[in-house]
C-alpha cells in the first residue's frame, strides 16, 4: 500500500478524536503482544483505533478459529453429494431434482447465559440468516441445548437449580419467540442436564433450508465499481463485542453485567429481510450477499472482499443508524441484528431498492467494490481504516496450542450388578423420569413445529425429524446428538458416539445419512487439557464421519465455555442430514397396532453377544443413564464403538423402511432396551410392549446397557419372516422379542418378569417429568 | 370460483393456505398484497396465520389498518366469504368484523399441538359439508387464543348458533382439560351475524394431508367450495 492512502489522524469534522493505540489498549481488546506485532506488520504502520477494533474482532477466537484451525483440517469434508463444504455460510448438499439442502449448526452459548431470552433468540436469527444468505428458504430448525440440573435432589444448591430453571425458561422462550414469528418450524433437537453446564448453558441451533442448485449465492464481492448495499435493520450500539468477544473469553462473576453486549432480536424484521432477500436474489440484481453476524460490518465487508479477491470501500456516514453520535469504531463493531450486505449489479440499484421498499426495508448504497484488495472505511472524507482484506481474513494468527492428556483418574467407584430375580420397575420409572430421558413435550409444544406444512415426523415422534420436500415428495431427516458425559470420560469414543447416534437416528427414520454439521463446545483452549479433549474429539468425529460416509459440511467451534475456571464437559454436537426418496416412507417410533412383532436389530451381527468381559461391562455401564440416575455414578468409560456394526445397522434400517417392512423404528440409546421399549409403547393409546428376552448379561445391563448399533423395529406378523430375511442379508442379528399387546408393559429376562407396570403410569412419569420439576405441583398418576 | 390469500408483512401461513387451496383442493388461488384494495374477481378471502406487523402492539392491531382490510370489509359487507385463521381471526376481531377479543393463553405460553374441535353447526358456508357434532383433529399454534367477550355477546353468539367450533375431548365432550388456552365457552371459532365471516384459532390448512397427520381441515375448505358453487358470489 502507498503512504498517501494512510488513514489520517482524527482531524476531520464532528467525530471525536480516537484513542491512541498502544500495546496496552490492544491487550484490553484481547490481543496478545504477538498479535499486536502481526497487525502492525500487516499494516506497515500503527493501526488507528477503528482498525484495532476491526483486527481484534476478526482475529478473535470466535471469528478466526485460531486455536481450532489446525485440528479442523483433519475432518473429512468431501463427497460426491457435497456442493459446498466448510468455509461458506452453510454447507450445501445435493438432494436431487436440481435442489439442494443448505444446513449448518452454530452456537450462541455465551450470550444465552448472560441474557437467556435474547441470547437464544438471536442465536436462531443468526443461523437463519446464514441459510437464506445462500439463497435458501429455511424449512426447519433444531436446537441442541445443555443446562445445569433443574431439580432438587441433584446435589446442586437450590439457588443454582433455580437459576438453571430461569435460564431454561428464558432460552426456550427466546427460541420459541423467534422461530414462531419468523415462520420456521422448530422440529427437534435434544436437551441434556449436567452439573457442568450450570454456569455455562449450551445453545446450539441447527437450521435447514432448500435452494435451487442454480440459485445458490456465495459471499463474494464481484465487479470493480459495483455498489455495496446495506439492507435491513439500522445499526445501533447493541451487541458491540457481542458474539465475537463474549465468546472468546471465560466467564467471571461479573459476566452477567455484560448484558448490554447481547444483541436484541427482531424476528419480524428478519422475516421481512428473508422475503426481500429471496425476491432480490431471484431478480438477478444481486451478485453477492453476506449477512452481518458476529462482528457485523467488519466481517461482512472484509470477508466478501477476501472471498471475491477484490477490495471494498464503504462510507460510514451512509450507514443507517438508530442512534446519533456513534463512532466509526462502534459502527464497525456493532452486532445489531437482522442486517445484510450485498453487492448489486451496477445499473440495477433502483430495482433492488424497489424490492426492499416493497417489504418496508431500507436499502442504502454505502460503498463500492474496488480492485485494490483493500477494505477501506471512510467516515465522510476521512479514512478511518484501510486494511488489506485477504490477509486480514486469511493470514490471521493460527495456534497449535499445547496439548496434554489428563492425569489418569484415581480409582473410581464402578457399577455393581446383582438384581437378578428382583423387580426393576422402580428403576425404569426413575430413568424414564430423569430430565435427560423424559419427554421434552413441555419444550416443543412452545415451538411452532408445523408451520410450512412439511413436518412428517415432528418432535417426540421419532428418532429424527423428517420434513417433506414439497417440490419432489422426497424427505429430509435431521438429528442432533452429543453426550458430554461420555466425552468427558473419553473424548475420542464419545465423539464417535455422537456421530453414530445421529446417523442411527436418521436411519431409524428411514433416511440414508448423507452429510454432517458440527458444533464443538469446549472450555478454554489455552489449557492443554482442554485442547487435548478437543483434538481427541476431532479425531473421533473424523473417524466416524469417514466410516459412516457423512462428511462435515460446516459448523462452528465454541471455546471458553468456562465459568470461574470450571470448564463444561467437552460437548461436540453432531447434526446429521439424511435423505428419503419418498417422505411417506418415514418411520416414527411409536407402536402402530396390536399383534405387530417387536424385533431387536443388532448391527454387531449374530456373533455380537459372545462371552462377557465383566470388568469391561462394569466400566461401560458406569457411564450409562441408569448408572447416573439409579446408582448416582458417572464414571468408567463410554461403551466401545463398532463403526462397521453401525454401518450395517444403518444400511439395514434404510432398507427395511424403503421396503416398507418395518412400520416403526427406534434406536437404543439413553436407558437402553428398557427405555426404548417404553418409549415405543407411548404415543398410541392402549398399546404396550410385552416381551421376553434372554442372555448372559446381568439383568441391569441387559435392560439398560447403552451399547450402540442396535434398534427396535416392529413389523406385521405376516411379514416377519421377510423382515428377518432382509436383516440377515445385511449381516444384522434380529431377535424377535415379543409382540405389541394391550394392558401392562411387561419385560421378562431369562424367564423372570423384571418389569411390569401400566403403560399410562410410565407414560405419565416420562411425559410430565419436566413440567413436574418446573412447577413442582403436578401429582403423579397411577 | 377464486380464492385470495392475503399477505401481510409477517404473515407466515400464507404459503400453507395457498398450498392447501391450490394444490390439495385444486382451486384457483392468488396471493393478495396487504397494500392492495382490489379484491375483484374473488369469491373467498383467507386471512392467514402469522405475526402480521410482528404483532408488536397487540395481535392484529396494526394489520386492521392496512389498505387491504378496507377492501375486506367491503367484500364482507357484500357477502363474500372471509376465513380468518389464527392471526387472521385476531385481525377480524380487531377490525370489528367479529365480536370479542383475544387474551394471552391461560398458561401464558405459546402452544402448538393437535386439538379436537367440535362442529357446533353445519348451517354456515364453512361447515356445510360437515355434520353437526363432528369432531375434527386440527392443530393450534398461538400465544393469544384465549377468546373473551362480554356476557351479552357470548349469550348472543350462543343463542344465534354463531359459535361454530368448540374445543372438546377426542370423543367430543366439553371439558376444561380439552380447552388449550382458556377460551370463554370453549370457543375455537365464531361466525358473524350474516354467516359469511368466520374466525378460528386452529389451522385447517395444516390438516389437509394424511402425511401431515390429519385431513380433518379439508371439510372446512370443501364446505366453502360447495357453498360457492351453490351460491356464486356477486363480485364488486
Amino acid at each position: 500500500m502507498s503512504d498517501t492512502t494512510h488513514p489520517q489522524p482524527a482531524t476531520g469534522p464532528p467525530a471525536p478524536a480516537e484513542p491512541v493505540v498502544t500495546a496496552e489498549v490492544a491487550a484490553q481488546h484481547g490481543m496478545t503482544a504477538e498479535e499486536f506485532d502481526r497487525m502492525r506488520a500487516m499494516l506497515g504502520r500503527d493501526p488507528t483505533f477503528t482498525e484495532l477494533g476491526i483486527f481484534s474482532v476478526q482475529w478473535s477466537e470466535h471469528c478466526s478459529y485460531k486455536s481450532s484451525r489446525v485440528h479442523l483440517k483433519r475432518l473429512p469434508t468431501r463427497g460426491p453429494q457435497v456442493i459446498e463444504g466448510p468455509g461458506e455460510n452453510a454447507g450445501v448438499v445435493d438432494i436431487g431434482d436440481g435442489l439442494c439442502a443448505v444446513f449448518k449448526i452454530e452456537s450462541h452459548n455465551h450470550p444465552s447465559f448472560v441474557e437467556p431470552h435474547q441470547g437464544a433468540a438471536t442465536g436462531v436469527g443468526g443461523i437463519l440468516r446464514d441459510i437464506f444468505t445462500m439463497g435458501a428458504r429455511p424449512i426447519a430448525v433444531l436446537d441442541s441445548l445443555r443446562f445445569g440440573p433443574i431439580g432438587e435432589g441433584s446435589g446442586v444448591p437450590a439457588a443454582v437449580t433455580a437459576r438453571n430453571r430461569r435460564i431454561l425458561d428464558g432460552v426456550i422462550g427466546g427460541i420459541s419467540f423467534y422461530g414462531n414469528c419468523f415462520g420456521v418450524p422448530t422440529v427437534g433437537g435434544e436437551i441434556r442436564f449436567e452439573r457442568g453446564y450450570s454456569g455455562n448453558p449450551l445453545v446450539n441451533v441447527l437450521a435447514l433450508g432448500i435452494a435451487r442448485r442454480d440459485g445458490l449465492f456465495l459471499a463474494k464481492a464481484r465487479g470493480d465499481g459495483n455498489p455495496v448495499v446495506y439492507v435491513g435493520a439500522r445499526t445501533g450500539r447493541d451487541g458491540i463485542h457481542g458474539a465475537s468477544l463474549l465468546a472468546s473469553a471465560e466467564f467471571s462473576e461479573q459476566s452477567q453485567q455484560k448484558r448490554p453486549n447481547v444483541q436484541v432480536a427482531d424476528p419480524f424484521m428478519e422475516k421481512l429481510l428473508l422475503e426481500a432477500c429471496l425476491e432480490a436474489m431471484a431478480s438477478g440484481a444481486v451478485l453477492g450477499i453476506q449477512d452481518m453476524g458476529a462482528a457485523g460490518l467488519t466481517c461482512s465487508t472484509s470477508e466478501m472482499a477476501a472471498h471475491g479477491g477484490t477490495g471494498i470501500e464503504i462510507d460510514l456516514r451512509l450507514v443507517p443508524r438508530r442512534e446519533s453520535g456513534m463512532t466509526p469504531y462502534e459502527i464497525m463493531l456493532s452486532e445489531s441484528q437482522e442486517r445484510m450486505l450485498l453487492v448489486c449489479d451496477r445499473g440495477r440499484e433502483a430495482e433492488l431498492t424497489g424490492i426492499f421498499r416493497k417489504w418496508g426495508l431500507e436499502a442504502m448504497e454505502i460503498g463500492r467494490v474496488t480492485g485494490d484488495g483493500l477494505m477501506r472505511v471512510l467516515d465522510g472524507g476521512r479514512t478511518v481504516a484501510e486494511i488489506p482484506a485477504r490477509p486480514l481474513c486469511d493470514e490471521g494468527p493460527v495456534y497449535a496450542r499445547p496439548i496434554a492428556p489428563p492425569a489418569p483418574a484415581a480409582s473410581e467407584r464402578l457399577a455393581e450388578f446383582g438384581l437378578e430375580g428382583e423387580t426393576l420397575t422402580p428403576a425404569l420409572e426413575r430413568v424414564l423420569a430423569s430430565p435427560d430421558v423424559a419427554s421434552k413435550r413441555w419444550v416443543w409444544e412452545q415451538y411452532d413445529h408445523m408451520v410450512r406444512t412439511n413436518t412428517v415426523v415432528g418432535p417426540g415422534r421419532g428418532d429424527a425429524a423428517v420434513l417433506r420436500v414439497k417440490e419432489t415428495g422426497r424427505g429430509l431427516a435431521l438429528s442432533t446428538d452429543g453426550n458430554g458425559r461420555w466425552c468427558r470420560l473419553d473424548p475420542f469414543t464419545g465423539a464417535m458416539h455422537a456421530v453414530a447416534e445421529a446417523a442411527r437416528n436418521v436411519a431409524a427414520s428411514g433416511a440414508r445419512p448423507m452429510a454432517a454439521t458440527n458444533c464443538l463446545n469446549f472450555g478454554n483452549p489455552e489449557k492443554p487439557g482442554v485442547m487435548w479433549q478437543f483434538s481427541r474429539a476431532i479425531d473421533g468425529i473424523a473417524e466416524a464421519c469417514n466410516a459412516l460416509r457423512t462428511p462435515i459440511t460446516g459448523g462452528n467451534v465454541s471455546f471458553y465455555n468456562e465459568t470461574l475456571g470450571e470448564p463444561i464437559d467437552p460437548t461436540p454436537v453432531i447434526g446429521i442430514l439424511g435423505l428419503l426418496d419418498d417422505a411417506s416412507a418415514a418411520l416414527g417410533m411409536s407402536f402402530r397396532a396390536e399383534g405387530h412383532r417387536i424385533v431387536l436389530l443388532d448391527g454387531a451381527g449374530p456373533d455380537g453377544s459372545g462371552a462377557v468381559d465383566r470388568g469391561r461391562l462394569a466400566r461401560e455401564f458406569s457411564s450409562s443413564e441408569y448408572a447416573r440416575t439409579v446408582l448416582e455414578l458417572a464414571s468408567g468409560a463410554p461403551p466401545a464403538i463398532d463403526l462397521a456394526a453401525e454401518n450395517r445397522l444403518i444400511d439395514g434400517l434404510v432398507a427395511l423402511a424403503s421396503a416398507r417392512l418395518a412400520v416403526s423404528a427406534h434406536d437404543l440409546s439413553d436407558g437402553g432396551l428398557a427405555v426404548a421399549l417404553a418409549e415405543c409403547s407411548f404415543g398410541t393409546e392402549g398399546l404396550a410392549s410385552q416381551v421376553e428376552c434372554s442372555g448372559n448379561l446381568p439383568v441391569e445391563a441387559a435392560l439398560f446397557d447403552e451399547r450402540g448399533a442396535r434398534a427396535l423395529v416392529t413389523v406385521e406378523a405376516a411379514r416377519l419372516a421377510r423382515l428377518l430375511e432382509l436383516a440377515a442379508q445385511y449381516g444384522i442379528a434380529a431377535y424377535v422379542l415379543g409382540r405389541v399387546g394391550r394392558g401392562d408393559f411387561r419385560l421378562a429376562y431369562n424367564g423372570h418378569e423384571a418389569v411390569r407396570a401400566p403403560v399410562a403410569r410410565l407414560e405419565d412419569l416420562w411425559s410430565n417429568a419436566i413440567e413436574r420439576v418446573l412447577t413442582a405441583s403436578l401429582p403423579v398418576a397411577g | 370460483m377464486k380464492f385470495g390469500v392475503v399477505v401481510f408483512p409477517g404473515s407466515n401461513c400464507d404459503h400453507d393456505a395457498h398450498h392447501a387451496i391450490g394444490k390439495i383442493l385444486d382451486q384457483p388461488v392468488d396471493f393478495i398484497w396487504h397494500q392492495s384494495e382490489n379484491l375483484d374477481g374473488l369469491d373467498a378471502v383467507v386471512l392467514p396465520g402469522g405475526f402480521s406487523y410482528g404483532d408488536y402492539l397487540r395481535t392484529g392491531a396494526i394489520a386492521r389498518f392496512s389498505p387491504v382490510m378496507r377492501a375486506v370489509e367491503r367484500f364482507a359487507r357484500r357477502g363474500g366469504l372471509v376465513l380468518g385463521i389464527c392471526n387472521g381471526f385476531q385481525i377480524l376481531l380487531e377490525a370489528g368484523l367479529l365480536p370479542g377479543a383475544m387474551l394471552r393463553n391461560r398458561g401464558l405460553r405459546f402452544v402448538c399441538r393437535h386439538v379436537w374441535v367440535r362442529v357446533e353447526t353445519a348451517a354456515t358456508p364453512f361447515t356445510a359439508a360437515a355434520r353437526p357434532g363432528q369432531v375434527l383433529r386440527i392443530p393450534i399454534a398461538h400465544s393469544d387464543g384465549n377468546y373473551t367477550a362480554d356476557p351479552e355477546t357470548l349469550a348472543e353468539l350462543e343463542r344465534d348458533e354463531r359459535i361454530v367450533f368448540r374445543y372438546v375431548t377426542p370423543d367430543g365432550r366439553r371439558d376444561e382439560s380439552a380447552n388449550p388456552n382458556g377460551s370463554a365457552a370453549d370457543v375455537a371459532g365464531i361466525v358473524n351475524r350474516e354467516g359469511n365471516v368466520l374466525g378460528l384459532m386452529p389451522h385447517p390448512e395444516r390438516a389437509v394431508e394424511a402425511l401431515m397427520g390429519s385431513t380433518d381441515g379439508l371439510v372446512i375448505f370443501r364446505s366453502m367450495v360447495q357453498s360457492l358453487i351453490r351460491q356464486p358470489q356477486v363480485t364488486a
